[in-house]
């Protein structure tokens, strides 16, 4: 290159290769590039100086900072703790119904609740609480298994047919299957019993077959026994309510025959062992807030 | 500048060009990998970890072939939000039988590394089948198909044997009865030998088997059973009373 | 001689149309017999193509300088692909904004889905792109012929063929579950040998070259080809159930596992999408904007730092993982080294304007490489932003990735492919112009609508969303349940399906002007930008 060749329009010198008519410039490498790029690197011995960062031969450096993803967590979750430390630590020692009646306790208990609902209970229960095809809506005074602050923190805490061989606790009551091959009751009587339960809850049917049903339900079936007698529920046995226009499943007759036929036997988890204490505590309020709790 | 006339060398060499490009390429990844598998701290020490039972491994290859890993992942990182809302962060060791690795990289949907029984079985049925109908917000897929696809476990032996070969303590007893295991887990019957193989005697005090129908279909073994029965196992293994959160174990 | 190669390819296209009979013969499951007959398909085209020629009478090799007649091909198959991988980019967002669109079929989901559009746009669309103009590119800056006669068509069908199985696969539910590693490991074995074959291409026209330096295109092009070799390799070690089945298993699991397969996901983007697709801008910037390159120096500092950092980046897609934290440490700090070398092959594609800038304005085709190198700008700073520990908490699971994956892919792969492929369709073809210029004007306008729509949005839901996770209330528990996170997603799902479907409009018109160029037709009446003539 002893003549190097000048690009015209910048007047720096090429480096006098040519590829397929493309040129080269030799220009220097601009100065703010270079000197951050020394930045980075002197950065990032720093920043490897202050965190583990090396492979040893048995394990790592540490870094002189001593922390790590874990260690700063540990220190975070002790500061949340810390905040709410007054509250959790009361929390524990009260009972459910103490809770609800102190009123500084209370807010905190729905406030803790409504994050734990929504964190645990709104893939079932629904975003605002208010159930769906299956799963009660837990906004109305409608309740299949009590809804004192006592039977609803039974509930979350055991849970409704949840794994009830190694859950002793859980709720459960199975109804029978009463259609099909091994059932109890033909066709025709579980038509004439779901004309009875349309009956029950103020809808049309058919006034001969109802009556007939009625034999049934108070009968051999024995539906009164989970149901009650008007139909009004049995909460001791998570039997529903007929006698309204609330319903778990659905009110058609459609869907009464085939829940007398073959029941559903809906599952709500336990939450005992994953949840704490404290937690359950503050769902159990906060579930009972939310309009329908019984007083006892 | 030397550095720009010695490069001339380079330039003017294809084998010296291709050389150096592929020792430069090189380093990062031994130095980041190798270690791994020779550090003390890779892999915690913890007590409850057992291989998947043949049927949890059927449902871990239809998540796989679903392609779930696109919109779950299976790794709670270490923040107050996410163990409050999924539990305890994820240890290596819990994905250490896991060929492939499933932490995912994209939360469409939520974590699933602790979904185990959180739900019911009958939720899960439900939600696979059309998800919108118990979460009306939800964009996930629904996948009835699997409901009425029956499980394909005739080679599941093969999939445990390959399995081994590749670092999974199987034993010649838990692969001669892969089949068997697969019908008592997915019935609930005959299970003590089931129980013997993977349950609590085995591999300690907190591990949970789950054996039942899990599709509500007891009359057949689909693709739900097995896919159900790996959601339901997911993340209940380790024994977290006996995980000490200090010294090695924060790495 | 011809002759005894025409046999040879021939033997060798018959043992391999037997091994699949027998493979498809023995099969355990069902999508590796239709798998194995496709190779059959393959192999039998293949015989028919090499028969006939046989018996017509085999043509002496070409005399021509350059063998163009394989980069027509890989031409067409880019712009091919790239109208396939839009489409089905468009679909899957759709999908997440009306999930109806799944239709409960297995082969709709989104889940076999969005690998089909991944791979169709990163190696079928892009991997042609890059295979065209890499030949094309290394017969030109070294003025010979490319190396080992036909082998280049092999290297061509062979890929594609690659890309059926691969799609095919994963609408079957074949997935290795690695991302952007799914195929299973008979797929793999196959690209390992037309990687090969390429490798054995691109390396043999370097060597028997007819200059004495080699242009920095092609140390770009070589480190690509190199390094994806080890990558695949490396990442897609497995141990498969039955040689007659498409199931494998990795032979690492967990922790090692997830870092052998960032280490090949991150540098998948680092070599194939960036280290590739700086070969392409090497070339095709300096041509079309006629001028020469900046700075030669900093071609050389630029090109080794960021072939050696690049590697140790992989950590960031694992920070706060179950990962140990020095791994995390090295990622983050390597992926803020790299952010000087990566500006440096931006700085070298927008100075070589230096002097030219008025061509922009008359220019569309100049116009749509420099936006594209603007964007590997931004992309190159916003990936080391996110690979810091703190940023990524936030970003990471989120659609704020998407957002920066698709600023990178739509704007600095998807312009900078698309750039060239204008450039170069007139070349090959031996027309005087493009068909169209104005439409060239209308595929950029769209194409950068498009992305602005789309990294936009995806900014905004992912930082929404990432805070949306982590809200508390004053008294420190969490606000919002994830169902409330995915409905508010809703709108951006919406506006980023739009924002894409700009793009796959402008990825149409692309498809028509280039069809039309090839007919020789050109549209009347259009002012012709100078560097069109040049
Ligand atoms: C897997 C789905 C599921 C989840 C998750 C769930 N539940 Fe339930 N829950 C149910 C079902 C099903 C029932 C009704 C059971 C029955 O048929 O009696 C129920 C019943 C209840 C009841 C009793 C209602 C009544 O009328 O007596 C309460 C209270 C309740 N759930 C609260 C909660 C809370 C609080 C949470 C979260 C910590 C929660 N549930 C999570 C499914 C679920
Ligand atoms: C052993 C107790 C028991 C007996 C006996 C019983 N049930 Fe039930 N029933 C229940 C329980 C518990 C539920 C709700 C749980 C479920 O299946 O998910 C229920 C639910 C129902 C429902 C659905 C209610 C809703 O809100 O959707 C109907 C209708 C019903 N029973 C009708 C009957 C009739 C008619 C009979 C008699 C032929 C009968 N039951 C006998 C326990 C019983
Ligand atoms: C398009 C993205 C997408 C795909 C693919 C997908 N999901 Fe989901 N998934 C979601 C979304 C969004 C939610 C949250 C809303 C809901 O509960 O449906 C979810 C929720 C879930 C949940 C409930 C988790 C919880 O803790 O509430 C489970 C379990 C689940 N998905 C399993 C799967 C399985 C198994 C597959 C594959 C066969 C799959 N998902 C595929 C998006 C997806
Ligand atoms: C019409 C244009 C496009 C549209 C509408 C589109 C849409 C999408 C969608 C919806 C996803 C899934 C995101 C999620 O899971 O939430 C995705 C992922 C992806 N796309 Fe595209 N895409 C387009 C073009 C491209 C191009 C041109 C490329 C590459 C060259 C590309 C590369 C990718 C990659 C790498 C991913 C995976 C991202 C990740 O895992 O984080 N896309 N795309
Ligand atoms: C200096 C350069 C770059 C750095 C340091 C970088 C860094 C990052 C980071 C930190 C992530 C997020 C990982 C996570 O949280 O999961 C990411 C994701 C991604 N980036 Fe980049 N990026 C760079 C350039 C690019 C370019 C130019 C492209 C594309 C053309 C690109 C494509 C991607 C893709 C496809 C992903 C998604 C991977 C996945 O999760 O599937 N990156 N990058
Ligand atoms: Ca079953
Ligand atoms: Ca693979
Ligand atoms: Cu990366």
């Amino acid at each position: 290159m002893a003549n190097p060749e000048r690009d015209e329009v910048t007047g720096t010198e090429t480096t006098g290769h040519e590829w397929d008519g493309i040129k080269e410039l030799n220009t220097p490498l601009p100065r703010w590039w270079v000197w951050t790029f020394y930045a980075t690197i002197i950065w990032g011995i720093g920043y490897m100086i202050a965190y583990p960062a090396i492979p040893l031969a048995h394990t790592n450096t540490k870094g002189v900072l001593g922390t790590t993803n874990r260690s700063e967590l540990k220190a975070e979750m002790k500061a949340a703790e810390a905040a709410k430390g007054k509250f959790l630590a009361k929390m524990k020692k009260m009972s459910v119904e103490e809770i609800a009646k102190d009123p500084e306790m209370r807010e905190f208990a729905v406030h803790a609740g409504k994050a734990a609902f929504k964190v645990n209970c709104v893939s079932c229960h629904g975003s605002g609480a208010q159930g769906a095809y299956g799963y009660p809506n837990l906004n109305d005074d409608d309740w299949l298994w009590g809804g004192t602050l006592e039977d609803i923190h039974y509930t979350i805490t055991n849970g409704v047919r949840y794994n009830p061989d190694s859950n002793e606790d859980t709720r459960t009551s199975d109804m029978p299957t009463f259609g099909g091959p091994d059932g109890t009751l033909t066709p025709e009587q579980i038509d004439a019993v779901a004309e009875y339960v349309l009956k029950l809850s103020g809808q049309k049917h058919d006034e001969a077959k109802a009556a007939e049903g009625d034999k049934i339900f108070h009968g051999d079936a024995g539906c009164n026994g989970c149901h009650g007698d008007k139909g009004e529920g049995i909460k001791d046995v998570g039997g529903p309510r007929l006698a309204d226009k609330i319903w778990l499943y659905k009110g058609d007759k459609a869907s009464i025959v085939s829940q007398i036929s073959k029941p559903k036997h809906g599952v709500m988890p336990a939450w005992k062992s994953r949840l704490d204490d404290a937690t359950i505590k503050a769902l159990t309020v906060y579930v009972h807030s939310l309009g329908g709790g019984a007083k006892s | 500048m030397g550095l720009f006339n010695n490069h001339d060398k380079v330039e003017r060499s294809a084998t010296l060009l291709l050389i150096l490009s592929f020792v430069v390429v090189t380093v990062g990844g031994l130095v980041e990998i190798a270690p791994l598998f020779w550090l003390d701290n890779t892999i915690e020490k913890v007590k409850g970890m057992r291989p998947y039972t043949p049927l949890e491994l059927a449902g871990r290859k239809i998540y796989i072939r679903e392609g779930c890993y696109l919109c779950h992942s299976q790794m709670i990182r270490p923040f107050r939000d996410e163990v409050e809302r999924y539990g305890h962060y994820s240890l290596a060791a819990e994905s250490m039988y896991d060929h492939p690795f499933q932490w995912g990289s994209k939360r469409t949907g939520p974590d699933l590394a602790r979904v185990g029984g959180r739900y019911s079985d009958k939720w899960h049925r439900e939600h696979m089948h059309d998800p919108r109908s118990v979460v009306p917000e939800s964009v996930m897929p629904g996948y009835p198909f699997l409901a009425k696809t029956e499980l394909d476990y005739e080679h599941i032996a093969d999939d445990m044997r390959t399995n081994a070969i590749v670092g999974v303590p199987y034993t010649q007893d838990m692969i001669k009865n892969a089949k068997a295991d697969v019908v008592a887990q997915a019935t609930g019957e005959d299970t003590e030998g089931l129980v013997k193989r993977y349950g609590q005697k085995t591999f300690g005090s907190a591990v949970p088997l789950k054996a039942r129908d899990f599709d509500g279909n007891p009359k057949k073994i689909t693709e739900l059973d097995a896919l159900i029965a790996y959601l339901q196992m997911l993340g209940t293994l380790v024994d977290f009373k006996t995980f000490k959160p200090e010294g090695e174990n924060l790495r | 001689m011809g002759v005894t190669i025409r046999l040879t390819q021939m033997a060798l296209l018959g043992a391999g149309a037997l091994l699949s009979i027998f493979m498809m013969a023995n099969a355990v499951d069902t999508p590796f017999a239709i798998h194995m007959g496709i190779f059959l398909i393959a192999a039998v085209l293949g015989l028919i193509f090499v028969g006939r020629s046989l018996v017509g009478g085999v043509q002496p090799p070409s005399q021509d300088e350059y063998f163009d007649t394989v980069v027509r091909a890989g031409i067409i198959a880019t712009v091919f692909w790239g109208v396939i991988g839009f489409t089905m980019g468009v679909y899957i967002a759709s999908e997440l904004a009306y999930p109806w669109l799944n239709f409960d079929v297995p082969w709709l989901n989104f889940g076999r889905l969005r690998p089909v559009h991944t791979s169709a746009v990163i190696f079928a669309f892009g991997g042609n792109g890059l295979i065209a103009t890499s030949f094309y590119v290394v017969q030109r800056t070294n003025r010979t012929r490319l190396a080992f006669g036909n082998l280049a068509w092999f290297v061509f069908w062979g890929y594609q063929l690659f890309i059926v199985l691969a799609a095919t696969g994963y609408v079957m539910g074949v997935t290795q579950g690695r991302e952007y590693a799914e195929p299973e490991w008979y797929v793999d074995l196959w690209l390992t040998i037309v990687w090969v074959a390429y490798f054995l291409v691109f390396f043999g026209t370097l060597v028997k070259r007819k200059v004495s330096h080699i242009y920095v295109a092609n140390w770009f092009y070589l480190s690509f080809i190199v390094t994806i070799a080890m990558l695949h390799l490396g990442n897609n070690m497995a141990v498969p159930v039955s040689f007659f089945g498409y199931k494998s298993y990795s032979l690492f699991s967990g922790a090692p596992d997830a870092i052998t397969q960032w280490w090949y996901g991150h540098n998948a983007v680092g070599f194939f999408l960036t280290a590739g697709f700086l070969g392409m801008m090497y070339y095709f910037v300096p041509k079309r904007a006629n001028r020469p390159v900046y700075s030669y120096r900093l071609s050389i500092v630029h090109f080794w730092a960021l072939i050696f950092t690049y590697i140790w980046a992989g950590p960031h897609h694992l920070h706060y993982t179950a990962l140990p934290d020095w791994v995390q440490t090295l990622g983050m700090v390597m992926s803020i080294i790299l952010w000087m070398p990566s500006w440096g092959g931006m700085i070298n594609g927008l100075m070589t304007l230096s002097g030219a800038w008025d061509k922009l304005r008359t220019d569309p085709i100049l116009r749509m490489m420099v936006i594209s190198v603007a964007f590997y700008g931004m992309s190159t700073f916003e990936g080391p932003m996110m690979a810091i520990k703190s940023v990524n908490a936030l970003s990471h699971y989120t659609d704020w990735t998407v957002g920066h994956v698709h600023s990178g892919a739509l704007g600095w792969v998807g312009m900078i492919t698309m750039g060239s492929v204008y450039y170069i369709v007139p070349k090959l073809w031996n027309r005087a112009r493009l068909y169209s210029e104005t439409l060239v004007s209308w595929h950029f306008w769209l194409a950068t609508l498009g992305i602005v729509v789309y990294a936009s949005s995806m900014w905004v839901s992912g930082i929404m969303q990432g805070l949306m996770w982590r809200e508390y209330d004053a008294q420190g528990f969490l606000v919002y349940s994830f169902a409330e996170t995915v409905e508010a997603m809703h709108p951006y799902y919406a506006l980023r399906a739009l924002g894409g479907a700009f793009y796959l409009v402008g990825g149409l018109l692309m498809a028509f002007n280039v069809w039309q160029t090839i007919k020789g037709n050109i549209r009347s009446g259009e002012a012709v930008a100078e560097a069109a003539r040049a």
